[in-house]
């Protein structure tokens, strides 16, 4: 296992990139989907929440399969992406990982914040309005700022997930720390245990770095 | 709103039903080799030996490959695998007094990650599932053989200008997750890129995704077979892989009984025969029998 550091923390590399650039995707379309879930127009509203129904009671795994088998045939591919930084390559098989984790994360996300602004009284929506804000104003000054800070741990969790979700991408042509475990086990199968042993404890130092943000985050925003 | 979602429910229903529909040729029925069980084995094998203890039981579990055209391969509606470490399978199977073609044959899948365990675990008597021979290996299993000797090559595009490895430089290539082939490949200065089974490597090559994928050329074989005129097989041989069976490390005397059927079967034709039926329709030439390593 220390003969082959290089390989475990290049796997975990993929994963931690992986994780990151999902992690602002899945967000920032969380924050999108939210909004027009809770908001004053009824066809946005219906549409996210078709969105969510469809994408967040679909197993992961399917969407992977969908964005890397039949996807292709009707023309959407990402063939095109080559990005090569140091000896990590970001090409196809991470964009699709990407695609495919970042639109799942995104409803867990949307459903965390909802969760959130659900907490935020209804009178405070309303006193925003009386004294004339439009919906964004209502959203941006008084509704979001307080429901970020009771969406905290349900979006940690959804995040947590979705660290650990990004190894299906084992098997979907990325090198990522998954791969790299079955890769080591496959070669040196006499030491399966302690191989195993120092990748899952790669994965409990990563989530446990993501929860401890999370807490600090938490505590930081507790005093309303 | 109900309305809605269940509109969009629908559609997601109609096009998995397309996609389930598209997979319904995944049988096929063309039988192996029939291999009839022998009668003598009374007193054939020594007393508390593990064959002994198999041909008493009348019954054996065999590990072996569902992925792979040729080798070991199980199409979603076969009850029985088929190819030619089946065909291996058959003969040392039969060899106990067992019917091949019976029952009492529980054959068990095992992925290439498995074999060990289940090995080790006694979950399995044998593995024939194209299991290399390793030195590493060998310190938790017994491996008998070789029954094949084989190596690495590459299948690319029918029109693809890739002639061998040299070519793959700095390139992706495919392979399955955590197998020998994609280490291989990363060492000859590729870019190895893991699925979860050597068809899905298949596809990507025709999609265009990757140039080429590698492992096997009695493997490869199988799949430009089954994608004739779209698939060609590229290349020398830049690996050597002794094809072997598999058994538990408790029972070193399998070994000897496994190389004796397999001397037979390189004696008598059964092995060419075998070679010829599962592996042949891929265009592979049947070569020479292997010779047998010494067992430990």
């Amino acid at each position: 296992m220390l003969d082959n550091l290089d390989e475990f923390f290049k796997g975990f590399g993929y994963t931690l990139f992986l994780f990151l650039v999902c992690a602002v995707a899945s967000m920032a379309l969380g924050i999108l989907l939210v909004a027009m879930r809770v908001g004053p127009i009824a066809v946005l509203r219906s549409l996210a929440t078709v969105y969510v129904s469809v994408v967040r009671n679909t197993p992961l795994v399917l969407i992977f399969i969908f964005f890397h088998f039949a996807a292709p045939i009707i023309g959407i591919n990402f063939k095109w992406v080559q990005v090569h930084v140091g000896s990590f390559d970001f090409t196809s098989a991470f964009a699709t990982a990407f695609v495919a984790l970042s639109l799942y994360t995104a409803c867990f996300v949307c459903e965390g914040l909802r969760s959130g602004v659900n907490a935020v009284p209804m009178g405070q929506a309303e006193a925003a309005r009386a004294i004339g804000l439009p919906f964004g104003g209502v959203m941006t000054q008084v509704v979001l700022p307080q429901a970020i800070r009771a969406s905290v741990p349900p979006v940690a969790s959804a995040l947590i997930a979705m660290l650990k979700n990004t190894s299906v991408a084992a098997i979907f042509f990325l090198a990522e720390a998954t791969a790299a475990m079955r890769g080591l086990t496959n070669d040196y199968s006499s030491q399966r245990i302690g191989i195993f042993l120092c990748f899952a404890i790669g994965y409990i130092v990563l989530v446990e770095i993501v929860s401890m943000i999370s807490l600090s985050l938490e505590r930081r925003w507790r005093v309303a | 709103m109900r309305l809605r979602s269940a509109l969009a429910a629908t559609t997601a229903g109609i096009a998995i039903a397309a996609g389930l529909a598209a997979c319904g040729d995944a049988g096929s029925d063309d039988e192996g080799r029939d291999v009839d069980a022998k009668s003598d084995c009374d007193g054939k094998f020594a007393e508390g030996s593990r064959m002994a203890e198999l041909a008493d039981a009348g019954t054996i579990n065999v590990g072996h490959k569902t992925d792979q055209p040729g080798v070991g391969f199980q199409g979603a509606t076969d009850d029985v695998p088929k190819g030619f470490d089946i065909e291996i399978a058959k003969l040392l199977i039969a060899d106990l007094c067992i019917d091949p073609a019976s029952d009492k044959v529980n054959w068990e899948e095992t992925i290439s990650d498995n074999r060990e365990p289940y090995l080790e675990s006694g979950k399995v008597d044998v593995v024939l599932a194209s299991y290399s021979i390793t030195d590493d290996r060998q310190k938790v299993v017994g491996q008998a053989g070789p029954y094949m000797v084989t190596g690495q090559q590459l299948l690319v595009k029918s029109d693809s200008k890739i002639a061998g490895v040299d070519d793959v430089k700095g390139k992706e290539v495919c392979s399955v997750t955590g197998s020998t082939s994609l280490e291989t490949i990363k060492a000859k200065g590729a870019k190895g890129v893991g699925a979860d089974s050597y068809s899905e490597c298949a596809e990507k090559v025709l999609d265009g995704t990757y140039e080429a994928m590698t492992t096997d050329g009695t493997i490869l074989a199988g799949l430009a077979a089954q994608n004739e005129g779209e698939l060609k097989v590229v290349g020398d041989q830049f690996s050597t892989e002794n094809i072997g069976v598999g058994y538990g490390k408790d029972h070193p005397e399998m070994c000897e009984w496994i190389d004796g059927v397999l001397e037979d079967a390189f004696a008598d034709g059964s092995w060419a025969e075998a070679f010829k039926l599962t592996l042949g329709p891929s265009g592979v030439q049947t070569p020479e029998p292997p010779t047998l390593q010494p067992c430990k």
